[in-house]
């Protein structure tokens, strides 16, 4: 394994995260997995929004793409359709992804578009110093959330699947060798693929909601999961409000740039026999 | 017939010129694809949807790529994720949908991504008279993005315009790096007229200037007085970052009082400086005018007709129709002043480019604000009464 600091642009650390924040684990479990595919440095491209967690990819070695608030999967769209054969992964928040930019997530996984998407989920708008997100669980605090959160949160998964993604799955900054190993199997599957990794945010999150810092997070988010595959032989009651981890969803179905090639191809031979010459001398599939 | 104008273009093979009977959203879309356009990606809107139906069809015969997205936000953004794979991109809309791009036209300005838009203006604000056309958006044109920003607007004045500025729009926009505007109206767009087509060869197709090796490659490395840096593409080991924060010439993101204002500085200059290049405009009459037009677009041709009719009668009108709306031409709409003591701006908004002409003339000539917004275009003797009265 090549070391994990040769996918930074090292002159770019120290990060911008606070102590104790999740990124990080989420961001060094997507370099291990990437790394163990042993995917193309130069064949990647990271796009990203605006927040904490978009912020990851300045610091990594790609073409890397820090675009504006909630629009990182609609430029990642652009990228991938341009160039099918790059493999384009969006690091995102729950704000970025759920709120400001749900409507593209929700279109890239109607499409069924082959990027990874890794949400990095602290159910709260960090960079903007704790305000409640479309995640913020019922009745939790945030600075715009004073006498508790009146709204409901999203299950990004369940939306996720919901509207046609072919992987999606959750671990956390605590589970962490499950985290690498479903990234691994998300940049693997040729469609639209969605991990959501709950991380925690002690400055915000945490302190608001009094309940400690960076450990006492993890334990919080460890003590609030199961594994789906444990929980399959556990009765409901005791899952009862617990969010499951592990592998939630897997399909097959044709993905959005290999059908469009495949559409224009049969547009182009039809044409150019209709023209009557130089059949496919076109064919631009990159 | 222009469906096989279109692959000659896009193979780069001769063929006789063509005369067609086109619609201005076809020209749009037709310069477009003779400029080597790649990538669209548009929401439905009227009155500019043709052009994305006309891209959903020929795209695909030249190996392009078609996408509708789910909304002008998606359009804009997906645009400009093409263009840093080094492909041609454009979308199309109209002002509510131009209103809705507005935030990435500022990250492509800032970010100096190649991209065209074309905005196809109809009566607003808001959803307003979608069929009726407006030219209320020459202001968003320019100042529709937040922050102090570099950008070029051209306004066809007719079909053959379309095609050709619509072209221009890509010169323009791959070799200064900006977002190009393509400000065409109502009339306009679903006007008909006659264009000659000439053989596909003649065109240079503009080429995006690249650097030459990945090694010690600096995004945004340029002349700080207006220099354009190369632009690398996505995915051939340059391995650059692009980021919508201030950022310096290795494409970090920086807070520093001294970055930022170079940065901006050599954004505005790059614009400033190659005004000389950037300004067009068709003129008439100019040279001894009494009374000029100032006008654009569709409201320029019947502001034509009407300087012609007072020619006729021995009245010495004058006619500028600008072409290159941003930057704007100061130096040729200053030069009016030299025999003009009044200024009419005929125009379907209440004022807009009035108050460049004011801007510029700095009261040494008359300007009559001749604002039309009912939906209604401008009729010849409508212009040619109020020029009358001006003598």
């Amino acid at each position: 394994m090549a070391e994990i600091l040769d996918y930074f642009r090292k002159e770019r650390l120290p990060s911008i995260w606070c102590p104790g924040c999740g990124h990080g684990t989420v961001t060094g479990a997507l370099i291990r997995a990437i790394d163990k595919l042993g995917l193309d440095k130069n064949n990647i491209v990271m796009v990203s929004g605006i927040g904490c967690s978009s912020r990851a990819v300045g610091y990594l070695d790609f073409d890397t793409l820090h675009t504006a608030h909630g629009r990182a999967i609609a430029f990642a769209t652009g990228v991938k359709l341009a160039k099918p054969n790059l493999k384009v992964i969006v690091m995102t928040g729950d704000g970025d992804c759920a709120a400001i930019g749900g409507n593209h997530f929700i279109h890239a996984a109607r499409r069924n578009i082959d990027i990874t998407t890794i949400v990095m989920n602290n159910n709260i708008y960090g960079m903007t110093s704790g305000q409640y997100s479309p995640t913020t669980p019922h009745g939790m605090l945030g600075t715009t959330a004073p006498y508790g959160n009146v709204e409901y949160a999203f299950d990004l998964c369940e939306l996720a699947k919901a509207a046609g993604a072919t992987y999606v799955a959750r671990a956390t900054s605590y589970h962490v060798t499950l985290l690498e190993d479903l990234i691994e199997k998300a940049l693997q599957n040729k469609g639209f693929s969605v991990v959501e990794a709950m991380t925690q945010c002690p400055t915000y999150f945490g302190r608001k909601n009094k309940i400690g810092g960076a450990v006492e997070l993890l334990n919080w988010i460890k003590d609030g999961t199961i594994n789906v595959k444990a929980a399959a032989a556990l009765p409901p009651e005791k899952r009862e409000g617990k969010i499951l981890i592990g592998e939630l969803h897997r399909a097959e179905r044709p993905e959005f740039t290999a059908s469009y090639l495949e559409m224009t191809s049969k547009v182009q031979r039809t044409y150019n026999d209709y023209k009557g010459g130089n059949r496919g001398c076109e064919l631009n599939s990159d | 017939m222009s469906k096989g104008w279109i692959t000659a273009c896009h193979r780069r093979r001769t063929m006789p010129e063509i005369v067609k009977l086109m619609q201005g959203n076809e020209a749009c879309t037709m310069g477009a694809l003779a400029a080597g356009l790649d990538f669209y990606a548009g929401y439905p809107i009227t009155p500019s949807t043709e052009i994305a139906e006309m891209c959903s069809e020929e795209l695909p015969k030249v190996g392009g790529r078609f996408i509708q997205m789910e909304d002008e936000i998606g359009s804009i953004a997906a645009c400009i994720g093409a263009s840093l794979t080094g492909k041609k991109s454009m979308t199309a809309t109209s002002g509510p949908g131009f209103s809705l791009m507005q935030e990435s036209i500022g990250y492509a300005s800032l970010c100096e991504i190649p991209v065209v838009i074309i905005d196809v203006q109809r009566m607003g604000p808001s959803t307003g008279m979608p069929t009726s056309p407006a030219q209320q958006d020459l202001m968003q044109a320019r100042w529709g993005t937040h922050g102090d920003h570099a950008v070029i607007a051209l306004a066809p004045g007719n079909v053959k315009e379309c095609f050709d500025l619509t072209f221009k729009a890509f010169v323009l926009s791959e070799k200064y790096r900006v977002p190009v505007i393509v400000l065409t109206d109502e009339v306009i767009g679903h006007m008909r007229e006659k264009v000659i087509m000439p053989d596909p060869r003649t065109y240079k197709i503009p080429v995006r200037a690249m650097p030459a090796t990945p090694a010690g490659y600096k995004p945004y490395e340029a002349d700080p007085d207006g220099g354009v840096p190369l632009m690398a593409p996505f995915g051939k080991g340059y391995r650059w970052h692009c980021t919508g924060l201030f950022h310096d010439e290795k494409g970090a993101p920086s807070g520093k009082a001294s970055v930022a204002e170079t940065l901006l500085y050599r954004l505005k200059r790059k614009i400033e400086k190659n005004e000389a290049e950037l300004v067009d405009y068709f003129a008439e009459s100019m040279e001894d005018c009494d009374v000029a037009v100032v006008s654009f677009g569709s409201s320029a041709m019947a502001a034509l007709s009407a300087v012609r009719k007072a020619r006729a009668q021995g009245l010495k009108a004058g006619m500028l129709r600008i072409k290159t709306v941003w930057p704007f031409p100061d130096a040729a709409v200053r030069e009016l002043t030299k025999t003009a003591h009044t200024i009419i701006v005929p125009e379907m908004n209440q004022g807009q480019m009035a108050l460049e002409v004011e801007r510029v003339t700095r009261c040494n000539a008359k300007v009559v604000k001749l604002g039309k917004v009912n939906g209604d275009l401008f009729r010849p003797e409508e212009v040619f009464e109020v020029l009358k009265e001006a003598f």
